[in-house]
């Protein structure tokens, strides 16, 4: 029973745990820290909103992180055109990518299974590819963001720590975003067509507008992710949005257990943490990561939340 | 009565597998139309085809005059065209009461809210009890569909497509696979129904179909060999020889 309160209580515990890093990061090398776990909440988001389309809306996108980087140009394009208020930008990057999401979900959901994913493939590298060709920002080599970003003239992100806790409000309030969103009606209509789309048409739901509208949202939010990946390090590139990035996003969303949320936060903290530390033992990272990430997909079915929820003891 | 369903020189094939040849046939108000046959002869792909799963090669599906054979699945619905599958069709992850307040929600204002907590909303609950009640499930509301007994699914499929409201009810084989006591409690079932709504009903149980049906069609290879009346179906000498005959 202990162990079942502790499951529960894991989003609380994720959350606890990023709000009181930077405290303790103080007592070690603090920028580095920071600077990771940024990076995690930042991947974090970008792995919840593919998990509203994958893991409640059995949607598999092969393209999500072309979501991440249009929001990220959002930021660059204008920084480079010296709008530097965040809140345009901000606006720039989630229109811009719920847009994208809407012309090309509207498309790709035309289609069903291996189909979709292959279709969600190309939008994806037709938008890296489109970044790449875009000279003027910068091409293949990307944008350096020089100027200072604001809001209503006064400078803002300069400090880490203020970057910090923004970055860190703006996954909780996409995880409490999702959250509601699922339990929803409009959330428990993609959960029914995620199960049996065939029985929603017979009692009259149109699984295509539901599923449409989740694609968007997803898209938005990610958008959000790639705005703030932005100003996290300060330079964009068409590299935020290549396939193996969208895959890795899957695998995040995998990794941590589909259709639950804090477990795309989980999965994103563990690929992003274990990168980081494989990266540093051998050059040969990629020969653990891989096997360890089929080790997960083999054994640990609903993901390290699964897992953690069977430790538990329930079910 | 006035005619609420009709289909006219309905045709479908599959390759050269004629499974729709010239079905013309109609449902009343409040009336029970059994369709019988042979397994293959095309009951079940006539049902999809009125449920809009399939689509015809010709032919006209009329519902209240207006043709529907174009229309897509969801569109029927929500005109007033519900069904159940011959395998069942439910949501197996979701409570028994959640399938049947899915298809109240369908009906019952809009589905694009983003925030709330549907399972809380005692007007979508309290209708799906109802029809839950409908079907002796009541006591069964908040256990996963998926963990229903092979009957119970049976039964939920059927409020389920009785909390949409419809006009006229599809059942395809509702007896199928259900114990002895289990399609008592169907027959019952559809007995209070029947005069209710508009009801085409695919089964083999001959008892159960001529105890039910206002009038009998018998499908053979995709054609309407016999129809009429459940005394005058079952004295016609085609109709023994080509399918009860099979059966006694
Ligand atoms: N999608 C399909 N493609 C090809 N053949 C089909 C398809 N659906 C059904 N059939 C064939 O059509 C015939 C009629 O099937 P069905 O309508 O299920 O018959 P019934 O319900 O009367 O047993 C069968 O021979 C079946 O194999
Ligand atoms: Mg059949």
């Amino acid at each position: 029973m202990r162990g079942s309160v502790a499951v529960r209580a894991l989003p609380y515990l994720l959350f606890v745990f990023f709000a009181i890093t930077p405290a303790l990061a103080q007592f070690g090398a603090e920028g580095y820290i920071l600077s990771l776990v940024m990076r995690v909440m930042i991947f974090a988001i970008a792995a919840m909103s593919l998990d509203l389309i994958l893991g409640y809306g059995a949607m598999v996108s092969f393209g999500h992180a072309a979501f991440l980087g249009i929001g990220a140009y959002g930021v660059g394009i204008l920084m480079s055109h010296a709008v530097t208020n965040v809140l345009a930008q901000l606006v720039a990057a989630v229109a811009a990518s719920a847009l994208f999401a809407l012309v090309t979900g509207a498309l790709c959901l035309r289609t069903k299974g291996v189909y979709f994913i292959m279709i969600t493939l190309a939008f994806g590298q037709m938008a890296f590819f489109f970044f790449v060709s875009l000279g003027v920002y910068g091409g293949d080599d990307g944008l350096t963001l020089r100027a200072t970003p604001t809001l209503f003239g006064t400078p803002v992100f300069e400090n880490t720590r203020v970057l910090y806790y923004v970055i860190f409000a703006a996954m909780l309030g996409v995880y409490l975003l999702l959250r509601a969103i699922v339990a929803s009606r409009f959330g428990r209509v993609l959960r029914g067509a995620r199960e049996n789309p065939v029985r929603m048409q017979a009692i009259g739901f149109d699984p295509y507008r539901f599923q449409l509208a989740a694609y968007v949202i997803a898209g938005a939010i990610c958008g959000v992710g790639g705005f703030l990946l932005a100003h996290q390090t300060e330079f964009v590139s068409p590299a935020f949005m290549t396939w193996q990035r969208s895959g890795e996003l899957i695998v995040m969303v995998v990794l941590g257990g589909m259709g639950s949320l804090h477990g795309a936060i989980l999965g994103a903290a563990a690929f992003i943490i274990l990168e980081e530390v494989l990266a540093r033992i051998t050059e040969d990272w990629k020969l653990i990561f891989g096997p360890f990430l089929v080790l997960v997909a083999l054994f640990a079915r609903g993901g390290l939340v699964g897992f953690l929820r069977r430790l538990g003891g329930r079910r | 009565m006035s005619t609420l369903l009709r289909i006219e020189n309905l045709h479908k094939s599959f390759g050269a597998l004629r499974v729709t040849d010239d079905v013309t046939l109609d449902v009343a108000e409040g009336e029970l139309h059994a369709v019988i046959g042979p397994n293959g002869a095309g009951k079940t792909t006539l049902i999809h085809q009125i449920s809009g799963l399939v689509a015809p090669d010709s032919g006209r599906i009329l519902l209240d005059g207006a043709d529907i054979a174009l229309l897509p699945p969801h569109k029927r619905a929500t005109m007033g065209v519900a069904r159940t599958f011959q395998i069942t069709s439910i949501l197996p992850g979701f409570s028994a009461l959640e399938n049947v307040a899915l298809a109240v929600q369908a009906r019952e204002g809009s589905s694009f809210r983003f925030f709330g907590d549907p399972t809380r909303e005692e007007r979508l609950n309290a209708q799906a009890l109802e029809n839950l009640a409908i079907v002796n499930l009541a006591g069964r509301a908040d256990i996963p569909a998926g963990e229903l007994s092979h009957g119970e699914k049976r039964q939920l499929e059927l409020a389920i497509a009785l909390a949409t409201r419809p006009r006229i009810l599809l059942l395809d084989e509702p007896l199928a696979g259900t114990g002895r006591e289990e399609s008592e409690r169907v027959v019952a079932t559809l007995q209070a129904l029947k005069g209710r709504y508009a009801i085409l009903l695919i089964e083999h149980d001959m008892d159960a179909v001529f105890a039910l049906a206002d009038r009998v069609s018998v499908l053979v290879y995709g054609a309407v060999v016999a129809s009429g009346a459940p005394d005058a179906v079952r004295a016609d000498p085609e109709v023994r020889r080509a399918y009860l005959g099979e059966e006694v």
